[in-house]
């Protein structure tokens, strides 16, 4: 026959990508767990199976149980069916601000978004967007939070709040509003005002978080890249992956510092005013890369992304490199590990019991990149002269059940200075309180 | 009653069959142009139009194989061109499948494995095409 010699050939050629799929798919396999926790994480050579490798929430109900904390701590549920809480703020009359909502409006440009999006769904809540903040309050002091208003409503996702004086901030997805506030009000008197436009462009990291300076001159707003790694273009990054300082008076604003790829959580640290950040790094190079980080965000530095992670590892798929942007990199100050993504932040108060008095409290939403989930708890950072100092400890866990399924996943922690840690689930849709048991 | 070898011979490939096989070229050679596109400009707009053009590739290549795989099944004799045809295309679904997983990684990750697949895809996709047209034609209609 006229073409039977080619037969041996093709057999061969049908060998090739069994033989190459089998390749990319073992180095894709789980390594050892490396330590990556603290100032000087392990990092392993970044590698990709021809697939990531996934491991997606499956939601579970809390039938009434709760997440687990420390001895002589209680946890209680202080509002359920929100949709879609995120940050909160404790007003200065104890009341609690919660903003829910949903953003990003980002299009799928390859088949891969389209899939991704479905399977990374199945993890999150199907409740719709709230683009609201409810009010909590609790006027008696017992810890029943009897009253659940809506504050203000027709928000575009709002997630950063501060208040500053008289004056409540809000980052929405897309620009940044202020209300008036005065103690005791349970409804905004007015629409809001808008101080200035935030880069909304695609948003694929739609969150903007918020803090207000510690003399409430400046606000600053942290705002993540358009993408996991540029994979949306370049252009698509202008504005992006940085912090923003801004002065409510004017709208202005500048960058404070660049190169954070998705800083989810900003707050001041009391006593020295310094701005503090958590942040999620690059996924799709492995399990046990890059590790998401809490650090102080020094004023014009540049943390890296997308260049190189962890100061000059540089990531290969960024085109066009720029070594000079990667020799000028920092590395933040502290790992919390792969893909736990960090998605809030606060500091503790001495209210919080002797043990988590000095630290900061980090949220931790839980991972999809790593074949064993990573996160999913509220862990707390211990301080000491103003430096994180130690391993993390366990705070707020028991978010996964024992089977595997997840009944909550935690996004911002708010310190209450009357001795309570608030903690956001947007999973469950509910506001956790953690106090320390009254003796 | 088994359809023999000879009758794809004789009929040739039905027209629609031959449109699917011939489809494949056009869409595996715009994947392979997308990734010259990108891998010299670095404009990412280049790799995702290779990611869709291989995706539809697949869409057609897939259903030509399977169609062969059919004709395959109700053979008489199972071997010779009709074999050969098949697993040709088996071979650059499967390599195609492969392109565009490596495609579905992010920015420059995709690189240079996907420039290199993409020229091997569409050459199987040319010996597949070629072969099925050389052997058994398009006519079918009648």
């Amino acid at each position: 026959m006229k073409y039977l010699h080619k037969t041996k050939v093709v057999r061969l050629r049908l060998l090739a990508p069994i033989a190459i799929a089998g390749l990319l798919i073992a180095c894709g396999s789980n390594a050892a767990d490396a330590d990556q926790r603290g100032p000087d994480p392990v990092l392993p050579e970044p590698h990709r199976g021809l697939l990531p490798s996934m491991k997606i929430a499956e939601p579970a109900p809390w039938d009434g149980q709760k997440p687990t904390v420390p001895e002589g701590y209680t946890i209680s549920a202080i509002a359920t069916d929100l949709a879609i809480p995120r940050q909160t703020l404790v007003l200065p009359n104890g009341d609690i601000l919660v903003a829910e909502g949903k953003g990003g409006n980002a299009s799928p440009m390859r088949p891969k978004d389209i899939i991704a999006g479905y399977i990374k769904a199945k993890g999150t809540t199907s409740v719709k967007s709230g683009n609201r903040l409810t009010l909590l309050r609790d006027a008696d002091g017992d810890g029943v939070y009897e009253v659940k208003t809506v504050f203000a409503d027709k928000l575009n996702a709002p997630y950063g709040l501060a208040l500053v004086g008289g004056k409540l901030y809000v980052a929405n997805q897309d620009a940044l509003v202020s209300f008036d506030y005065r103690e005791g009000q349970t409804q905004a008197s007015g629409p809001p005002v808008k101080i200035t436009d935030l880069p909304s462009m695609i948003n694929h990291h739609w969150t903007k978080s918020l803090a207000a300076s510690q003399d409430g001159r400046f606000l600053y707003v942290g705002i993540g890249s358009n993408s996991n790694i540029t994979e949306r273009g370049m252009v698509a990054e202008v504005d992006r992956a940085m912090v923003w300082e801004i002065n409510p008076q004017t709208g202005a604003h500048r960058p404070y510092a660049t190169g954070l790829r998705n800083p989810t959580a900003l707050t001041i640290q009391p006593g020295t005013g310094q701005l503090w950040a958590v942040a999620n790094e690059r996924d799709e190079i492995g399990p046990n890369l890059v590790p998401d980080y809490l650090t102080s965000v020094k004023e014009g530095a540049f943390y890296g992304w997308p260049y190189s992670y962890w100061g000059q590892h540089v990531d290969d798929r960024v085109r066009p490199q720029d070594p000079k942007k990667v020799a000028a990199a920092i590395k933040p100050d502290y790992a919390l590990g792969s893909h736990v993504a960090a998605l809030g932040v606060d500091f503790s108060e001495a209210s919080m019991g002797e043990k988590f008095a000095d630290g900061a409290f980090v949220g931790e939403h839980g991972s999809w990149n790593r074949p064993d989930p990573a996160g999913y708890k509220v862990v707390f950072v211990p301080f000491r002269d103003g430096r994180p100092a130690g391993p993390p400890v366990d705070f707020v866990t028991g978010f996964r059940d024992a089977n595997g399924k997840t009944r909550g996943r935690p996004v911002g922690v708010t310190v209450d200075p009357r001795g309570a840690l608030i903690v956001a689930d947007d999973l469950a849709n509910t506001i956790w309180r953690v106090t320390p048991a009254r003796r | 009653m088994a359809v023999d070898d000879n009758r794809l011979v004789r009929r040739g490939l039905h027209p629609l069959h031959g449109i699917l096989l011939a489809g494949t070229i056009p869409l595996f050679l715009g994947g392979l142009a997308g990734d010259l596109a990108y891998s010299s400009s670095y404009q990412i707009e280049w790799s995702n139009f290779a990611s869709w053009l291989i995706a539809g590739g697949l869409v057609f290549g897939g259903l030509a194989l399977l169609w062969a795989i059919i004709d395959l099944v109700r053979a008489d004799r199972r071997g010779g061109a009709l074999l050969l045809y098949m697993l040709l295309l088996l071979a650059t679904w499967i390599l195609g499948f492969v392109n565009s997983l490596i495609h579905a990684k992010d920015a420059w990750a995709s690189m240079p494995m996907g420039l290199v697949l993409s020229v091997i895809v569409l050459l199987l996709a040319l010996a597949s095409t070629w072969i099925g047209f050389a052997r058994f034609g398009v006519g079918g209609g009648r």
